[in-house]
Protein backbone atom coordinates (compact mmCIF):
# COMPACT_ATOMS: atom_id res chain seq x y z
CA UNK A 1 0.00 0.00 0.00
CA UNK A 2 1.13 3.55 -0.61
CA UNK A 3 0.09 6.62 1.35
CA UNK A 4 -3.28 6.80 -0.43
CA UNK A 5 -4.16 3.24 0.52
CA UNK A 6 -4.14 2.06 -3.11
CA UNK A 7 -2.64 -1.38 -3.51
CA UNK A 8 0.62 -1.43 -5.40
CA UNK A 9 1.06 -4.10 -7.99
CA UNK A 10 3.71 -6.58 -7.04
CA UNK A 11 5.98 -7.72 -9.82
CA UNK A 12 4.36 -10.45 -11.89
CA UNK A 13 6.91 -13.19 -12.07
CA UNK A 14 7.09 -16.66 -13.52
CA UNK A 15 5.86 -18.14 -10.25
CA UNK A 16 2.62 -16.19 -10.48
CA UNK A 17 2.12 -17.20 -14.11
CA UNK A 18 2.68 -20.89 -13.36
CA UNK A 19 0.21 -20.84 -10.47
CA UNK A 20 -2.32 -18.90 -12.58
CA UNK A 21 -2.07 -21.50 -15.35
CA UNK A 22 -2.67 -24.24 -12.78
CA UNK A 23 -5.78 -22.50 -11.47
CA UNK A 24 -6.96 -21.81 -15.01
CA UNK A 25 -6.55 -25.48 -15.94
CA UNK A 26 -8.53 -26.59 -12.88
CA UNK A 27 -11.34 -24.16 -13.64
CA UNK A 28 -11.30 -25.22 -17.29
CA UNK A 29 -11.97 -28.81 -16.17
CA UNK A 30 -14.92 -27.61 -14.09
CA UNK A 31 -16.16 -25.54 -17.01
CA UNK A 32 -16.13 -28.61 -19.27
CA UNK A 33 -18.08 -30.57 -16.66
CA UNK A 34 -20.69 -27.84 -16.33
CA UNK A 35 -20.74 -27.12 -20.09
CA UNK A 36 -21.24 -30.77 -21.09
CA UNK A 37 -24.40 -31.13 -19.03
CA UNK A 38 -25.64 -27.69 -20.07
CA UNK A 39 -25.10 -28.56 -23.73
CA UNK A 40 -27.40 -31.58 -23.56
CA UNK A 41 -29.92 -30.73 -20.84
CA UNK A 42 -29.88 -26.90 -21.00
CA UNK A 43 -29.38 -27.20 -17.28
CA UNK A 44 -27.01 -24.98 -15.29
CA UNK A 45 -26.03 -27.34 -12.52
CA UNK A 46 -25.35 -25.16 -9.51
CA UNK A 47 -24.83 -28.34 -7.47
CA UNK A 48 -21.70 -29.17 -9.49
CA UNK A 49 -19.53 -27.90 -6.63
CA UNK A 50 -21.12 -30.38 -4.24
CA UNK A 51 -20.07 -33.25 -6.50
CA UNK A 52 -16.53 -31.98 -6.02
CA UNK A 53 -17.13 -31.58 -2.28
CA UNK A 54 -18.36 -35.19 -2.07
CA UNK A 55 -15.20 -36.29 -3.85
CA UNK A 56 -13.06 -34.29 -1.45
CA UNK A 57 -14.75 -35.85 1.59
CA UNK A 58 -14.23 -39.28 0.04
CA UNK A 59 -10.52 -38.50 -0.24
CA UNK A 60 -10.51 -37.32 3.39
CA UNK A 61 -12.33 -40.37 4.74
CA UNK A 62 -10.10 -42.74 2.77
CA UNK A 63 -6.86 -41.00 3.78
CA UNK A 64 -5.55 -44.21 5.32
CA UNK A 65 -5.96 -46.08 2.03
CA UNK A 66 -3.27 -46.28 -0.64
CA UNK A 67 -3.36 -43.13 -2.79
CA UNK A 68 -4.59 -44.94 -5.90
CA UNK A 69 -7.45 -46.64 -4.05
CA UNK A 70 -8.43 -43.37 -2.41
CA UNK A 71 -8.58 -41.59 -5.77
CA UNK A 72 -10.52 -44.50 -7.32
CA UNK A 73 -13.06 -44.27 -4.47
CA UNK A 74 -13.35 -40.53 -5.10
CA UNK A 75 -14.18 -41.15 -8.79
CA UNK A 76 -16.67 -43.90 -7.91
CA UNK A 77 -18.53 -41.79 -5.35
CA UNK A 78 -18.69 -38.66 -7.52
CA UNK A 79 -19.83 -40.48 -10.68
CA UNK A 80 -22.44 -42.42 -8.69
CA UNK A 81 -23.72 -39.20 -7.09
CA UNK A 82 -23.81 -37.50 -10.47
CA UNK A 83 -25.87 -40.35 -11.94
CA UNK A 84 -28.16 -40.38 -8.88
CA UNK A 85 -28.82 -36.66 -9.38
CA UNK A 86 -29.72 -37.26 -13.03
CA UNK A 87 -32.02 -40.21 -12.42
CA UNK A 88 -33.80 -38.92 -9.32
CA UNK A 89 -34.14 -35.22 -10.11
CA UNK A 90 -33.05 -34.07 -13.58
CA UNK A 91 -34.85 -36.83 -15.50
CA UNK A 92 -38.30 -36.27 -13.91
CA UNK A 93 -37.87 -32.51 -14.40
CA UNK A 94 -36.51 -32.71 -17.93
CA UNK A 95 -39.58 -31.13 -19.55
CA UNK A 96 -39.68 -28.26 -17.06
CA UNK A 97 -38.40 -24.75 -17.69
CA UNK A 98 -34.70 -23.94 -17.19
CA UNK A 99 -35.70 -21.72 -14.26
CA UNK A 100 -37.30 -24.63 -12.41
CA UNK A 101 -34.26 -26.79 -13.08
CA UNK A 102 -31.81 -24.10 -11.95
CA UNK A 103 -33.69 -23.48 -8.71
CA UNK A 104 -33.82 -27.24 -8.15
CA UNK A 105 -30.04 -27.48 -8.46
CA UNK A 106 -29.75 -24.70 -5.85
CA UNK A 107 -31.86 -26.85 -3.53
CA UNK A 108 -29.74 -29.94 -4.26
CA UNK A 109 -26.62 -27.91 -3.57
CA UNK A 110 -27.83 -26.89 -0.12
CA UNK A 111 -29.20 -30.35 0.71
CA UNK A 112 -25.85 -31.93 -0.12
CA UNK A 113 -23.98 -29.33 1.93
CA UNK A 114 -26.29 -30.01 4.88
CA UNK A 115 -25.88 -33.76 4.55
CA UNK A 116 -22.12 -33.32 4.38
CA UNK A 117 -22.24 -31.23 7.55
CA UNK A 118 -24.25 -33.94 9.36
CA UNK A 119 -21.70 -36.57 8.39
CA UNK A 120 -18.73 -34.33 9.12
CA UNK A 121 -19.95 -33.11 12.56
CA UNK A 122 -20.06 -36.61 14.05
CA UNK A 123 -16.54 -36.05 15.47
CA UNK A 124 -17.71 -32.68 16.92
CA UNK A 125 -15.49 -30.77 14.53
CA UNK A 126 -16.28 -29.22 11.19
CA UNK A 127 -13.79 -30.16 8.52
CA UNK A 128 -11.76 -33.24 7.75
CA UNK A 129 -8.11 -33.35 6.68
CA UNK A 130 -7.29 -35.21 3.47
CA UNK A 131 -3.74 -36.16 4.24
CA UNK A 132 -3.05 -38.90 1.68
CA UNK A 133 -3.02 -36.59 -1.31
CA UNK A 134 -0.61 -34.05 0.19
CA UNK A 135 2.29 -35.92 -1.42
CA UNK A 136 1.16 -34.29 -4.67
CA UNK A 137 1.79 -30.88 -3.16
CA UNK A 138 5.58 -31.22 -3.14
CA UNK A 139 7.16 -28.53 -5.30
CA UNK A 140 9.68 -29.26 -8.01
CA UNK A 141 12.01 -26.35 -8.61
CA UNK A 142 12.51 -25.63 -12.29
CA UNK A 143 14.78 -22.71 -13.12
CA UNK A 144 14.04 -21.00 -9.82
CA UNK A 145 10.28 -21.42 -10.14
CA UNK A 146 8.51 -23.72 -7.73
CA UNK A 147 6.15 -25.87 -9.71
CA UNK A 148 4.06 -28.00 -7.42
CA UNK A 149 3.32 -31.49 -8.60
CA UNK A 150 -0.36 -30.73 -8.43
CA UNK A 151 0.05 -27.86 -10.87
CA UNK A 152 1.61 -30.28 -13.33
CA UNK A 153 -1.19 -32.76 -12.60
CA UNK A 154 -3.83 -30.05 -13.09
CA UNK A 155 -2.41 -28.93 -16.42
CA UNK A 156 -1.87 -32.49 -17.66
CA UNK A 157 -5.34 -33.55 -16.47
CA UNK A 158 -6.93 -30.56 -18.21
CA UNK A 159 -5.05 -31.11 -21.47
CA UNK A 160 -5.59 -34.88 -21.32
CA UNK A 161 -9.28 -34.61 -20.46
CA UNK A 162 -9.91 -32.05 -23.17
CA UNK A 163 -8.00 -34.11 -25.73
CA UNK A 164 -9.84 -37.30 -24.81
CA UNK A 165 -13.15 -35.46 -24.89
CA UNK A 166 -12.39 -33.95 -28.30
CA UNK A 167 -11.60 -37.45 -29.62
CA UNK A 168 -14.73 -38.92 -28.07
CA UNK A 169 -17.01 -36.19 -29.40
CA UNK A 170 -15.29 -35.84 -32.76
CA UNK A 171 -14.41 -39.39 -33.72
CA UNK A 172 -17.05 -41.74 -32.32
CA UNK A 173 -20.69 -42.33 -33.20
CA UNK A 174 -21.83 -41.75 -29.61
CA UNK A 175 -19.85 -38.50 -29.72
CA UNK A 176 -21.60 -37.49 -32.94
CA UNK A 177 -24.97 -38.25 -31.37
CA UNK A 178 -23.98 -36.23 -28.29
CA UNK A 179 -23.00 -33.23 -30.43
CA UNK A 180 -26.28 -33.49 -32.32
CA UNK A 181 -28.23 -33.70 -29.06
CA UNK A 182 -26.41 -30.62 -27.80
CA UNK A 183 -27.28 -28.69 -30.97
CA UNK A 184 -30.94 -29.74 -31.25
CA UNK A 185 -32.11 -32.37 -28.80
CA UNK A 186 -35.61 -32.72 -30.21
CA UNK A 187 -34.45 -33.33 -33.77
CA UNK A 188 -31.74 -35.71 -32.60
CA UNK A 189 -34.34 -37.80 -30.76
CA UNK A 190 -36.58 -37.69 -33.79
CA UNK A 191 -33.75 -39.26 -35.79
CA UNK A 192 -33.51 -42.10 -33.30
CA UNK A 193 -30.82 -40.83 -30.92
CA UNK A 194 -31.64 -42.30 -27.51
CA UNK A 195 -32.07 -39.40 -25.11
CA UNK A 196 -31.12 -41.34 -21.99
CA UNK A 197 -27.97 -42.71 -23.60
CA UNK A 198 -26.43 -39.35 -24.50
CA UNK A 199 -27.57 -37.75 -21.24
CA UNK A 200 -26.04 -40.58 -19.21
CA UNK A 201 -22.78 -40.20 -21.12
CA UNK A 202 -22.68 -36.46 -20.45
CA UNK A 203 -23.51 -36.97 -16.77
CA UNK A 204 -20.84 -39.65 -16.29
CA UNK A 205 -18.16 -37.57 -18.06
CA UNK A 206 -19.18 -34.52 -16.07
CA UNK A 207 -18.92 -36.56 -12.85
CA UNK A 208 -15.49 -37.89 -13.80
CA UNK A 209 -14.28 -34.33 -14.37
CA UNK A 210 -15.70 -33.27 -10.97
CA UNK A 211 -13.77 -36.14 -9.37
CA UNK A 212 -10.55 -35.05 -11.07
CA UNK A 213 -11.12 -31.51 -9.85
CA UNK A 214 -11.81 -32.85 -6.34
CA UNK A 215 -8.36 -34.47 -6.32
CA UNK A 216 -6.64 -31.30 -7.56
CA UNK A 217 -8.45 -28.93 -5.17
CA UNK A 218 -7.97 -31.25 -2.21
CA UNK A 219 -4.24 -31.28 -2.80
CA UNK A 220 -4.24 -27.49 -2.76
CA UNK A 221 -6.67 -27.19 0.16
CA UNK A 222 -6.38 -30.42 2.17
CA UNK A 223 -8.90 -29.31 4.79
CA UNK A 224 -12.36 -30.37 3.53
CA UNK A 225 -15.47 -28.55 4.75
CA UNK A 226 -19.14 -28.66 3.57
CA UNK A 227 -18.66 -25.48 1.53
CA UNK A 228 -15.64 -26.98 -0.27
CA UNK A 229 -15.52 -25.87 -3.94
CA UNK A 230 -18.65 -23.73 -3.52
CA UNK A 231 -16.77 -20.49 -4.12
CA UNK A 232 -14.84 -22.01 -7.05
CA UNK A 233 -18.08 -23.23 -8.66
CA UNK A 234 -19.63 -19.77 -8.54
CA UNK A 235 -16.51 -18.28 -10.14
CA UNK A 236 -16.46 -20.99 -12.83
CA UNK A 237 -20.18 -20.52 -13.57
CA UNK A 238 -19.45 -16.85 -14.09
CA UNK A 239 -16.45 -17.74 -16.27
CA UNK A 240 -18.56 -20.12 -18.34
CA UNK A 241 -21.16 -17.43 -19.03
CA UNK A 242 -18.43 -14.89 -19.78
CA UNK A 243 -16.84 -17.27 -22.28
CA UNK A 244 -20.16 -18.30 -23.84
CA UNK A 245 -22.14 -21.15 -22.30
CA UNK A 246 -23.69 -22.20 -25.61
CA UNK A 247 -20.61 -23.98 -26.84
CA UNK A 248 -18.30 -26.30 -24.99
CA UNK A 249 -15.06 -24.74 -26.16
CA UNK A 250 -16.11 -21.16 -25.41
CA UNK A 251 -17.33 -22.25 -21.96
CA UNK A 252 -14.02 -24.02 -21.38
CA UNK A 253 -11.99 -21.01 -22.47
CA UNK A 254 -14.14 -18.86 -20.17
CA UNK A 255 -13.37 -21.19 -17.26
CA UNK A 256 -9.67 -21.11 -18.00
CA UNK A 257 -9.64 -17.36 -18.45
CA UNK A 258 -11.35 -16.56 -15.15
CA UNK A 259 -9.04 -18.97 -13.30
CA UNK A 260 -5.97 -17.57 -14.99
CA UNK A 261 -7.12 -13.98 -14.41
CA UNK A 262 -7.84 -14.68 -10.74
CA UNK A 263 -4.39 -16.21 -10.39
CA UNK A 264 -2.69 -13.28 -12.08
CA UNK A 265 -4.63 -10.63 -10.13
CA UNK A 266 -3.97 -12.52 -6.93
CA UNK A 267 -0.26 -12.59 -7.74
CA UNK A 268 -0.20 -8.96 -8.76
CA UNK A 269 -1.82 -7.77 -5.55
CA UNK A 270 0.48 -7.52 -2.55
CA UNK A 271 -0.22 -10.14 0.09
CA UNK A 272 -1.98 -7.65 2.36
CA UNK A 273 -4.30 -6.57 -0.46
CA UNK A 274 -5.69 -9.87 -1.71
CA UNK A 275 -9.07 -8.85 -0.27
CA UNK A 276 -9.35 -6.77 -3.44
CA UNK A 277 -9.30 -9.92 -5.62
CA UNK A 278 -13.05 -10.59 -5.93
CA UNK A 279 -13.89 -6.94 -6.56
CA UNK A 280 -11.23 -6.66 -9.29
CA UNK A 281 -12.20 -9.95 -10.97
CA UNK A 282 -15.95 -9.37 -10.85
CA UNK A 283 -15.60 -5.78 -12.05
CA UNK A 284 -13.78 -7.20 -15.05
CA UNK A 285 -16.62 -9.72 -15.46
CA UNK A 286 -19.26 -6.98 -15.48
CA UNK A 287 -17.22 -5.04 -18.03
CA UNK A 288 -16.93 -8.07 -20.31
CA UNK A 289 -20.62 -8.89 -20.03
CA UNK A 290 -21.59 -5.30 -20.83
CA UNK A 291 -19.47 -5.39 -23.96
CA UNK A 292 -20.07 -9.00 -25.03
CA UNK A 293 -23.29 -10.26 -23.41
CA UNK A 294 -23.45 -13.37 -25.59
CA UNK A 295 -20.00 -14.45 -24.46
CA UNK A 296 -16.45 -13.24 -24.91
CA UNK A 297 -15.55 -15.93 -27.45
CA UNK A 298 -18.90 -16.17 -29.24
CA UNK A 299 -19.05 -14.88 -32.78
CA UNK A 300 -22.27 -13.13 -33.72
CA UNK A 301 -25.42 -13.35 -31.68
CA UNK A 302 -26.10 -16.21 -29.35
CA UNK A 303 -29.41 -17.85 -28.59
CA UNK A 304 -28.37 -18.28 -24.97
CA UNK A 305 -30.72 -15.51 -23.87
CA UNK A 306 -33.69 -17.61 -24.93
CA UNK A 307 -32.44 -20.67 -23.20
CA UNK A 308 -31.53 -19.60 -19.70
CA UNK B 1 -49.59 -49.52 -43.07
CA UNK B 2 -50.14 -46.40 -40.94
CA UNK B 3 -53.41 -45.87 -39.13
CA UNK B 4 -54.16 -42.78 -37.10
CA UNK B 5 -57.37 -43.50 -35.22
CA UNK B 6 -59.34 -40.88 -33.31
CA UNK B 7 -56.29 -38.74 -32.57
CA UNK B 8 -56.88 -35.80 -30.24
CA UNK B 9 -54.18 -33.34 -29.13
CA UNK B 10 -54.65 -30.36 -26.83
CA UNK B 11 -52.35 -27.45 -26.14
CA UNK B 12 -53.08 -25.97 -22.72
CA UNK B 13 -56.68 -27.16 -22.77
CA UNK B 14 -57.40 -25.90 -26.28
CA UNK B 15 -57.84 -28.76 -28.76
CA UNK B 16 -55.43 -28.50 -31.70
CA UNK B 17 -56.39 -31.83 -33.28
CA UNK B 18 -59.87 -33.31 -32.78
CA UNK B 19 -60.70 -36.95 -33.42
CA UNK B 20 -58.59 -37.22 -36.57
CA UNK B 21 -58.47 -40.58 -38.35
CA UNK B 22 -56.21 -41.12 -41.34
CA UNK B 23 -55.31 -44.43 -42.94
CA UNK B 24 -52.35 -44.75 -45.29
CA UNK B 25 -52.09 -48.06 -47.10
CA UNK B 26 -48.76 -49.72 -47.89
CA UNK B 27 -46.98 -47.86 -50.67
CA UNK B 28 -49.61 -45.13 -50.80
CA UNK B 29 -48.96 -41.41 -50.80
CA UNK B 30 -51.54 -39.54 -48.79
CA UNK B 31 -51.66 -35.75 -48.72
CA UNK B 32 -52.76 -33.53 -45.85
CA UNK B 33 -53.51 -29.92 -46.75
CA UNK B 34 -55.14 -27.02 -44.97
CA UNK B 35 -54.54 -23.48 -43.73
CA UNK B 36 -51.95 -22.52 -41.13
CA UNK B 37 -52.94 -23.66 -37.66
CA UNK B 38 -55.22 -26.39 -38.99
CA UNK B 39 -53.36 -29.02 -36.95
CA UNK B 40 -51.43 -30.70 -39.77
CA UNK B 41 -47.98 -30.46 -38.18
CA UNK B 42 -49.43 -31.29 -34.78
CA UNK B 43 -50.85 -34.50 -36.24
CA UNK B 44 -47.38 -35.50 -37.50
CA UNK B 45 -45.77 -34.50 -34.20
CA UNK B 46 -48.27 -36.62 -32.28
CA UNK B 47 -47.48 -39.63 -34.47
CA UNK B 48 -43.76 -39.11 -33.76
CA UNK B 49 -44.29 -38.72 -30.02
CA UNK B 50 -42.98 -35.15 -30.15
CA UNK B 51 -46.22 -33.96 -28.54
CA UNK B 52 -48.43 -35.99 -26.23
CA UNK B 53 -51.80 -37.15 -27.55
CA UNK B 54 -54.85 -36.67 -25.32
CA UNK B 55 -56.62 -39.53 -27.04
CA UNK B 56 -56.53 -41.92 -29.96
CA UNK B 57 -54.26 -44.59 -31.26
CA UNK B 58 -51.45 -44.89 -33.80
CA UNK B 59 -51.03 -48.26 -35.49
CA UNK B 60 -48.14 -49.32 -37.70
CA UNK B 61 -48.74 -52.45 -39.80
CA UNK B 62 -51.67 -53.28 -37.53
CA UNK B 63 -49.66 -53.02 -34.32
CA UNK B 64 -50.43 -50.26 -31.87
CA UNK B 65 -47.45 -48.08 -31.01
CA UNK B 66 -47.44 -48.12 -27.21
CA UNK B 67 -45.39 -45.64 -25.17
CA UNK B 68 -44.29 -43.20 -27.83
CA UNK B 69 -40.96 -41.47 -27.49
CA UNK B 70 -39.55 -39.94 -30.68
CA UNK B 71 -36.59 -42.33 -30.73
CA UNK B 72 -38.83 -45.39 -30.24
CA UNK B 73 -41.22 -44.33 -33.02
CA UNK B 74 -38.32 -43.79 -35.42
CA UNK B 75 -36.84 -47.15 -34.53
CA UNK B 76 -40.19 -48.81 -35.18
CA UNK B 77 -40.09 -47.63 -38.81
CA UNK B 78 -41.59 -44.14 -39.08
CA UNK B 79 -39.35 -41.22 -40.08
CA UNK B 80 -40.23 -37.54 -40.16
CA UNK B 81 -38.77 -34.90 -42.46
CA UNK B 82 -39.53 -31.93 -40.22
CA UNK B 83 -40.73 -28.51 -41.22
CA UNK B 84 -37.82 -26.14 -41.68
CA UNK B 85 -35.59 -29.14 -42.47
CA UNK B 86 -33.84 -29.11 -39.09
CA UNK B 87 -30.50 -30.20 -40.42
CA UNK B 88 -27.46 -29.87 -38.16
CA UNK B 89 -25.74 -26.86 -39.70
CA UNK B 90 -22.44 -27.29 -37.84
CA UNK B 91 -22.09 -30.95 -38.76
CA UNK B 92 -20.98 -32.19 -42.17
CA UNK B 93 -23.47 -33.52 -44.68
CA UNK B 94 -22.13 -37.02 -44.08
CA UNK B 95 -22.44 -36.65 -40.29
CA UNK B 96 -26.07 -35.60 -40.74
CA UNK B 97 -26.66 -38.79 -42.68
CA UNK B 98 -24.84 -40.91 -40.09
CA UNK B 99 -27.19 -39.48 -37.48
CA UNK B 100 -30.04 -40.70 -39.64
CA UNK B 101 -28.66 -44.22 -39.17
CA UNK B 102 -29.48 -43.99 -35.43
CA UNK B 103 -33.11 -44.70 -36.32
CA UNK B 104 -32.42 -47.98 -38.13
CA UNK B 105 -33.88 -51.19 -36.85
CA UNK B 106 -30.84 -53.14 -37.98
CA UNK B 107 -27.24 -51.98 -37.98
CA UNK B 108 -26.51 -53.77 -41.22
CA UNK B 109 -26.88 -52.09 -44.57
CA UNK B 110 -26.45 -48.53 -43.30
CA UNK B 111 -23.40 -47.79 -45.43
CA UNK B 112 -25.17 -49.07 -48.57
CA UNK B 113 -28.20 -46.94 -47.80
CA UNK B 114 -26.01 -43.87 -47.50
CA UNK B 115 -24.48 -44.69 -50.90
CA UNK B 116 -27.96 -45.15 -52.32
CA UNK B 117 -29.14 -41.71 -51.16
CA UNK B 118 -25.99 -40.22 -52.71
CA UNK B 119 -27.21 -41.81 -55.96
CA UNK B 120 -30.71 -40.42 -55.43
CA UNK B 121 -29.42 -36.96 -54.48
CA UNK B 122 -26.12 -36.39 -56.33
CA UNK B 123 -25.77 -32.92 -54.83
CA UNK B 124 -25.83 -34.40 -51.31
CA UNK B 125 -23.02 -36.77 -52.27
CA UNK B 126 -21.04 -33.98 -53.87
CA UNK B 127 -21.06 -31.93 -50.65
CA UNK B 128 -20.67 -34.84 -48.25
CA UNK B 129 -17.59 -33.39 -46.53
CA UNK B 130 -18.93 -29.84 -46.32
CA UNK B 131 -20.72 -28.27 -43.38
CA UNK B 132 -24.43 -28.76 -43.92
CA UNK B 133 -25.02 -25.10 -43.07
CA UNK B 134 -23.42 -23.92 -46.31
CA UNK B 135 -25.96 -25.80 -48.45
CA UNK B 136 -28.77 -23.86 -50.16
CA UNK B 137 -32.34 -24.29 -48.98
CA UNK B 138 -33.16 -26.79 -51.70
CA UNK B 139 -30.01 -28.78 -51.02
CA UNK B 140 -30.77 -28.80 -47.30
CA UNK B 141 -34.25 -30.11 -48.04
CA UNK B 142 -32.76 -32.94 -50.08
CA UNK B 143 -30.38 -33.67 -47.22
CA UNK B 144 -33.29 -33.74 -44.75
CA UNK B 145 -35.16 -36.24 -46.94
CA UNK B 146 -31.99 -38.29 -47.46
CA UNK B 147 -31.37 -38.32 -43.70
CA UNK B 148 -34.86 -39.69 -43.07
CA UNK B 149 -34.44 -42.33 -45.81
CA UNK B 150 -31.19 -43.81 -44.46
CA UNK B 151 -33.14 -44.89 -41.37
CA UNK B 152 -34.86 -47.36 -43.72
CA UNK B 153 -38.41 -46.36 -42.80
CA UNK B 154 -41.63 -48.12 -43.80
CA UNK B 155 -43.48 -44.82 -43.45
CA UNK B 156 -42.12 -41.39 -44.30
CA UNK B 157 -43.84 -38.30 -42.88
CA UNK B 158 -43.00 -35.02 -44.61
CA UNK B 159 -43.90 -31.66 -43.09
CA UNK B 160 -44.10 -28.99 -45.80
CA UNK B 161 -41.02 -30.06 -47.77
CA UNK B 162 -41.56 -27.36 -50.42
CA UNK B 163 -41.83 -24.48 -47.93
CA UNK B 164 -39.65 -21.53 -48.91
CA UNK B 165 -38.22 -23.19 -52.01
CA UNK B 166 -38.06 -21.78 -55.55
CA UNK B 167 -40.52 -23.35 -58.03
CA UNK B 168 -37.75 -25.26 -59.83
CA UNK B 169 -36.58 -26.77 -56.55
CA UNK B 170 -40.16 -27.66 -55.64
CA UNK B 171 -40.20 -29.70 -58.86
CA UNK B 172 -37.10 -31.54 -57.66
CA UNK B 173 -38.76 -32.29 -54.32
CA UNK B 174 -41.86 -33.73 -55.99
CA UNK B 175 -39.70 -35.76 -58.40
CA UNK B 176 -37.93 -37.17 -55.37
CA UNK B 177 -41.25 -38.10 -53.79
CA UNK B 178 -42.21 -39.87 -57.01
CA UNK B 179 -38.95 -41.84 -56.82
CA UNK B 180 -39.66 -42.69 -53.18
CA UNK B 181 -43.09 -43.96 -54.24
CA UNK B 182 -41.43 -46.46 -56.61
CA UNK B 183 -39.47 -47.85 -53.63
CA UNK B 184 -42.70 -48.87 -51.93
CA UNK B 185 -42.28 -46.46 -49.02
CA UNK B 186 -45.56 -45.27 -47.55
CA UNK B 187 -45.81 -41.47 -47.45
CA UNK B 188 -47.92 -39.00 -45.49
CA UNK B 189 -47.29 -35.58 -46.99
CA UNK B 190 -48.28 -32.32 -45.29
CA UNK B 191 -48.21 -29.48 -47.81
CA UNK B 192 -49.34 -25.91 -48.40
CA UNK B 193 -49.36 -26.34 -52.19
CA UNK B 194 -52.87 -27.73 -52.31
CA UNK B 195 -53.44 -28.32 -56.00
CA UNK B 196 -50.10 -29.91 -56.60
CA UNK B 197 -50.54 -32.22 -53.62
CA UNK B 198 -54.05 -33.30 -54.65
CA UNK B 199 -52.79 -34.09 -58.16
CA UNK B 200 -49.78 -36.02 -56.85
CA UNK B 201 -51.12 -38.00 -53.89
CA UNK B 202 -53.34 -41.08 -54.09
CA UNK B 203 -55.71 -39.31 -51.71
CA UNK B 204 -55.63 -35.94 -49.98
CA UNK B 205 -57.36 -34.83 -46.81
CA UNK B 206 -58.31 -31.24 -46.14
CA UNK B 207 -57.82 -30.29 -42.53
CA UNK B 208 -59.18 -27.18 -40.79
CA UNK B 209 -59.59 -26.27 -37.13
CA UNK B 210 -58.12 -29.58 -36.05
CA UNK B 211 -60.56 -31.72 -38.02
CA UNK B 212 -60.60 -33.57 -41.34
CA UNK B 213 -63.17 -31.80 -43.51
CA UNK B 214 -62.85 -33.33 -46.95
CA UNK B 215 -61.18 -36.13 -48.91
CA UNK B 216 -59.98 -35.44 -52.44
CA UNK B 217 -58.56 -37.60 -55.24
CA UNK B 218 -56.33 -36.65 -58.20
CA UNK B 219 -59.53 -36.23 -60.26
CA UNK B 220 -60.34 -33.22 -58.07
CA UNK B 221 -57.00 -31.53 -58.78
CA UNK B 222 -58.34 -28.92 -61.20
CA UNK B 223 -61.11 -27.98 -58.77
CA UNK B 224 -58.94 -27.98 -55.66
CA UNK B 225 -59.02 -24.26 -55.01
CA UNK B 226 -62.80 -23.91 -55.32
CA UNK B 227 -63.43 -27.03 -53.20
CA UNK B 228 -61.04 -25.89 -50.50
CA UNK B 229 -62.51 -22.38 -50.52
CA UNK B 230 -66.04 -23.77 -50.25
CA UNK B 231 -65.20 -25.94 -47.26
CA UNK B 232 -63.24 -23.31 -45.41
CA UNK B 233 -65.78 -20.52 -45.80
Amino acid sequence: MNALGVPVLAAINAQVVVDAIGLGATYALMAVGIGLVFGILRLVNFAYGQLIMAGAYTLAYTSSWPLGASIAACFAVVIALSLAMEVSVFRPLREQSPTVMLVTTFAISFVLQSVALLIDIRDDQIGEPASSVTSLNVPITIDGVDVRKVTIVAVLAAVGALGALALLLGRTEIGLRTRAAAADFRTARMLGVRANQVITLAVVLSGALAAAVAVILTVQTPFVTPDFALHDTIIVLVGVVVGGIDRLWTATLGGFLIGFTSGMVNGALPTDSTVYLPSVVFTLVIGVLLLRPAGLFVRGRSSVVDRV
Amino acid sequence: MLEIAGLTVSYGGAPAVRDVSITVGKGEIVGLIGPNGAGKSTTLHAVMGLVAAAGGEIRLAGESLPRRTPEAVTRSGISLVPEGRRIFADLTVEENLRLGLSGRRSREGGAQDIESVYALFPVVGEFRRRRAGVLSGGQQQQLAIARALVAGPDVLLLDEPSLGLAPKIVDVVFETLAEIRTRGITVLLVEQRAQRTVAFADRTYLMANGEIRLTMTPADASDTDTMVAAYLS
